[in-house]
């Protein structure tokens, strides 16, 4: 059970790692991002990065207390993009 | 090797994939070099990734606690925004004429998004009307 719980550990940790790299990656594409559909894009998934941070938080510290949070961040996450993409397209939100 | 063994290093797996995905699709968003072909990296790989790491998680609650389901949720949700999200951003790319030559559409004359609607002609092209 020890070398599968160390091993267990690694991956959150190397879990970690890797999604917060792909976080700056993707805020690297916002800043750079030659047209406005490309900045829409980054900020899309720079939520769904963030609601796997969100999960990873949950795994390391064993809580479920992230579940709602997690579903609020996706919900809220489509609908901004959405909103933008609408904004861009007819000028408008809620016509 | 006990049932929690076996869970532990499937959630470490998941874990591995689902980051991996993540980490990719992100690359792939940086390296592409049109706004059409960037499109394709992230919607499609990210939620994969996402998709995996939730995997895990609710594994790790079934193995470490009195488990739940409640991540499906989230996992159906994603699922089904995602393809939405990504065809609202290839309208905006199609209508800021972001790419180069927007395919032919199979039935109608032009795009609905490049399509001017007969009041408002007299604003974009005046001098034509």
């Amino acid at each position: 059970m020890t070398a599968a719980t160390d091993f267990m550990n690694i991956a959150i940790i190397l879990a970690f790692i890797a999604v917060a790299l792909a976080q700056v990656l993707s805020m690297v594409r916002l800043v750079i991002g030659p047209s406005v559909g490309d900045r829409i894009l980054a900020l899309d998934t720079m939520v769904v990065n963030a609601i796997g941070l969100i999960v990873l938080l949950g795994i390391a510290q064993g809580s479920r207390i992230y579940f709602e949070v997690t579903l609020i961040i996706a919900m809220l996450g489509f609908v901004s993009t959405v909103a933008y993409a609408r904004f861009i397209l007819r000028g408008d939100i809620i016509e | 090797m006990s049932i929690e063994v076996i869970g532990t290093y499937a959630v470490a797996i998941c874990l591995l994939i689902g980051a991996a995905f993540a980490l990719i699709g992100t690359i792939g968003l940086l390296k592409f070099n049109d706004s059409m072909t960037r499109l394709h990296a992230p919607t499609k790989v990210g939620t994969i990734g996402i998709g995996a790491l939730l995997l895990a998680s609710m594994i790790h609650a079934h193995v470490f606690a009195d488990g739940s389901m409640h991540e499906l949720l989230i996992m159906a949700f994603l699922f089904v925004t995602a393809p939405i999200s990504a065809n609202f951003i290839a309208k905006v790319n199609i209508h800021r004429r972001s790419c180069d030559a927007p395919p032919p559409p199979p039935k109608d004359d032009t795009w609905s998004t490049l399509n001017v609607p007969e009041a408002d002609r007299e604003l974009a092209e005046p001098e034509k009307v």
